[in-house]
């Protein structure tokens, strides 16, 4: 359970409090309703090259690292498709500070050219880091446009090409700013030894004279429902066959959420999981293999991955994963093994709750879901799925014709 | 303006209860949390090191909860998820560790499982080939990641042929026999190789519990030698790999320091800070924030139980790599010639403070607080000291200290990728 108190500012600006008096530190993370699903095409990597600019100096404080790291704090952000995620931990006794650094930002960026070139080729560095100078990294890059055709969810958070980043200019920066970077676009949650009373008047006194801005209206393409089999073969200087297989799958907020992410632990999460017994252990076809969600808050993908192992043929190992998919979708879970995952969900949110940040994180992102209270009754919606649930959503997803196949080939 | 601001007055650390199993096991308790679950660590010395050997301890660790005399490896993990439970085996230069997370009220449940495995573990011959199979598999991908080929290339360097640096390649796998499996595991993992660290809510109750289990007689009674390791290495070498495609190289260097033990070793952490231990170090601001080199670039100075090292990692564009290397020389130059400023130390010492406030987190946090000490043969007096160390230092004794430790020409140094 994860307490908090909510209130919201006159500019719109959503803040929620979560006391834990047992911490001497505090946290502020704020949450920006704007991800890689924003971007348009041509354009794409911004939102992710954007956030690495708010840290270049805002308005009125040249440096943001310095002052926080001076008050004995940290900080780091990430973007996703769908989110830009900036947090702050620090001491609670200088949890000012965070709100003087966090607001100014907010108010306008400093804009400096300096910074714009820099971060362009930092983030062309982590392009090459994580995607392009890495086997398999550029996996992700693949899979996307054969999974979508239409929503923005073809790209990945990083960009199509590193091209693309190399051309941001600063006019895309500040229109980038103006469209999403207000306080209706934002969620505000402050964590830790903190009272609401004292959360509230920081929160007016530093954010408060921030304009509201215009509001953003999200209207993304619709993707197409998928009717037939698609595939895509690379060949790649790596040492193992591998192939991916993406289905869709409903968006976040969807009641059959929970069942999808339940049939990926039920086929992966653990050594006593099915993939893991019968395709890597018993029949030996894989060397590494998984099942997971993208958890993306509109249609996302179910993807079943695995590196093959030496000699055994695609063919094989693919009519081993489909006869797994095939077997969940028409034979029912037994209680047994149902209540094994249902379990292991329930102490997953145990375990997350140790940590002031992640509390402070799952807020923000509940409550753009709609309400943060649904963070505390979350399981609630895993300890009610039934095998027949199960077994239903299973048919209705793992057919060919929803599927995007990704063979990942060794060059011989 | 600014707000104003307070550095970090009190750290208070909770030192665990020492218990004793009746079988004189010594067990570490932080009772504390709100959460009803814990986390139970089995940490066992690292014994007869053999250089022919070097995946012997490594692969008993990966194979232990493959299955037991009352258990197959299947029935191991359902019996830990069924409950919600996580078991972990982990393998590091020193020690191997076996770690239960559960929820508090399932431990009678789960431990019996871990019993098993700790004591009646059998190594079967097809979950060793397959162990094998996949392993090597694994390495395959690592050895064309330039960081990965940087790591284990420093690492021998540096270490030789120990458990530090041993030079694992794909042969290593073909030598594992399932006779060296048992002969390791019966030695190392006994009651008198062990203590044991539980963290979260752990009450008497729990303790009788974990007592009832383990407070017998163990299976495994083997002789052993807790490992003794020698370094003769030569310091200042430089190895190139070159790959030919490389879009980043990897840098890797660094040599032998000094380790926890060592009453300089506050006064290198601090350095190292400031050189490259957090984003606005030196090493950061000018060769990511500045020049744009890299994604990231940081420095460390790693404790183990028998030697300390200095080390410094990054991925560069492959075009800029010899200007980053000229640059990281010159940051180590500036560090022993000139003064750090009084403003940018004071920011060391409150990030410092901080930052390790905010690793107190939770119960967990303090139990590794307290590893990092009782390992190292130290005490709380270690913080004490270490604390005073930030609070105190002068520029004068940083400038000594990377004169003394912070050596261009000593280092090692690996690039992987193009020059």
């Amino acid at each position: 359970m994860v307490n908090f108190n909510r209130f919201t500012l006159s500019n719109g600006l959503r803040v929620l409090v979560h006391e834990d008096p047992t911490t001497p530190m505090a946290v502020l993370n704020i949450l920006y309703d704007v991800g890689a699903r924003d971007e348009e095409e041509g354009r794409t990597g911004f939102a992710h090259l954007f956030e690495h600019l708010m840290f270049g100096g805002s308005v009125n404080i040249p440096s943001y690292d310095e002052p926080l790291q001076r008050v004995g704090g940290e900080n780091n952000a990430f973007t996703s498709n769908d989110i830009t995620n900036y947090y702050i931990t620090l001491p609670a006794a200088n949890i000012e500070t965070a709100f003087w650094l966090e607001s100014d930002r907010m108010l306008s960026l400093a804009f400096s050219e300096k910074s714009l070139e820099t971060q362009r080729n930092v983030v062309c560095e982590e392009f090459k880091q994580r995607y392009l100078n890495q086997p398999y990294g550029d996996v992700w890059l693949k899979l996307r446009p054969l999974a979508y055709k239409e929503h923005p969810y073809r790209w990945a958070t990083i960009g199509q090409d590193l091209a693309q980043i190399e051309n941001a200019k600063m006019e895309d920066v500040k229109a980038f700013f103006k469209k999403h970077y207000n306080p209706q676009n934002a969620i505000l949650v402050v964590g830790g030894n903190v009272k609401t009373d004292e959360v509230k008047e920081l929160a007016e006194k530093w954010f408060g004279p921030i304009p509201s801005g215009d509001k953003y209206n999200r209207d993304l393409p619709k993707e197409p429902a998928q009717t037939e089999a698609r595939s895509l073969t690379v060949n790649a200087n790596v040492p193992l066959n591998a192939i991916y297989i993406a289905f869709k799958m409903p968006a976040r907020l969807d009641s059959n959420y929970q069942v999808f992410d339940l049939i990926s632990d039920i086929l992966s999460q653990g050594q006593s999981s099915r993939l893991f017994n019968s395709l890597l252990k018993e029949q030996q076809l894989f060397s590494d293999i998984n099942a997971y969600i993208t958890s993306s808050l509109d249609e996302g993908l179910f993807v079943v991955d695995g590196k093959l192992v030496e000699g055994v043929s695609m063919e094989t190992a693919e009519a081993a994963i489909w006869n797994e998919l095939h077997k969940i979708a028409t034979e029912l879970v037994d209680e047994k093994e149902l209540t094994k995952v249902k379990n292991k969900s329930e102490s997953i949110m145990v375990f997350a709750e140790m940590s002031l940040l992640d509390k402070a994180m799952n807020l923000a992102y509940y409550e753009l879901l709609g309400d943060a209270d649904l963070l505390n009754v979350e399981i609630n919606k895993y300890l009610s799925i039934t095998a027949e649930q199960i077994k239903s959503v299973a048919a209705d997803t793992f057919k060919k014709e929803k599927s995007s196949t990704l063979y990942y080939l060794a060059n011989a | 303006m600014a707000p104003a601001f307070k550095q970090v007055a009190d750290i208070n650390f909770i030192a665990p209860v020492k218990k004793q199993l009746s079988n004189g096991l010594p067990v570490f308790i932080v009772n504390a949390g709100e959460q009803e679950l814990v986390r139970i660590e089995f940490i066992f010395n690292n014994v007869n090191w053999n250089v022919q050997k070097p995946l012997q301890a490594i692969a008993v660790n990966g194979l232990i909860n493959s299955g037991t005399v009352q258990f197959n490896a299947k029935q191991i993990a359902e019996a830990v998820d069924y409950y919600g439970s996580f078991l972990q085996t982990e393998y590091s230069a020193d020690y191997t560790t076996i770690t239960l997370y559960s929820l508090t009220k399932h431990l009678p449940a789960v431990l019996p499982v871990l019993w098993s495995i700790l004591n009646e573990s059998t190594f079967p011959e097809h979950e060793l080939a397959i162990y094998k199979q996949n392993q090597k598999q694994k390495l395959q991908v690592s050895l064309q990641k330039n960081d990965y080929l940087a790591r284990k290339n420093f690492a021998h360097a540096i270490f030789g042929d120990t458990p530090y640096g041993s030079d694992i390649n794909l042969e290593s796998y073909d030598q594992l026999t399932r006779e060296d499996l048992l002969a390791y595991y019966q030695a190392a993992y006994q009651s008198a190789n062990c203590t044991i660290i539980a963290a979260g809510k752990f009450d008497d109750t729990s303790f009788g519990v974990l007592d009832q289990i383990f407070g017998g007689t163990w299976r495994n009674q083997a002789e052993f030698a807790v490992n003794q390791l020698e370094f003769l290495t030569e310091v200042g070498r430089e190895l190139y790999l070159e790959k030919p495609e490389a879009l980043q190289s990897a840098i890797r260097m660094g040599n032998l320091s000094i380790n926890r033990t060592h009453a300089d070793f506050p006064s290198l952490q601090i350095l190292n800070c400031v050189f490259g231990g957090y984003f606005g170090s030196r090493l950061m601001a000018n060769i990511r924030e500045d020049k744009g080199y890299t994604y990231g670039i940081g420095s460390g100075v790693a404790s183990l139980k028998q030697a300390g090292y200095f080390f410094l990692a990054t991925e560069v564009g492959a075009d800029v790599c010899g200007s980053a290397l000229a640059e990281i020389e010159k940051e180590i130059d500036l560090l022993r010639t000139e003064l750090v400023s009084d403003e940018e130390l004071d920011l060391v010492r409150n990030y410092m403070l901080g930052s390790l406030l905010g690793s107190l987190e939770n119960a967990f946090s303090h139990a590794d607080k307290f590893k990092n000490i009782y390992f190292a043969g130290l005490d709380y007096n270690y913080y004490d000291n270490y604390i005073h160390k930030v609070k105190t230092i002068t520029a004068e004794e940083i400038k000594n200290t990377a004169i003394k430790y912070l050596d261009w020409n000593a280092m090692t140094k690996v690039v992987v990728g193009k020059k």
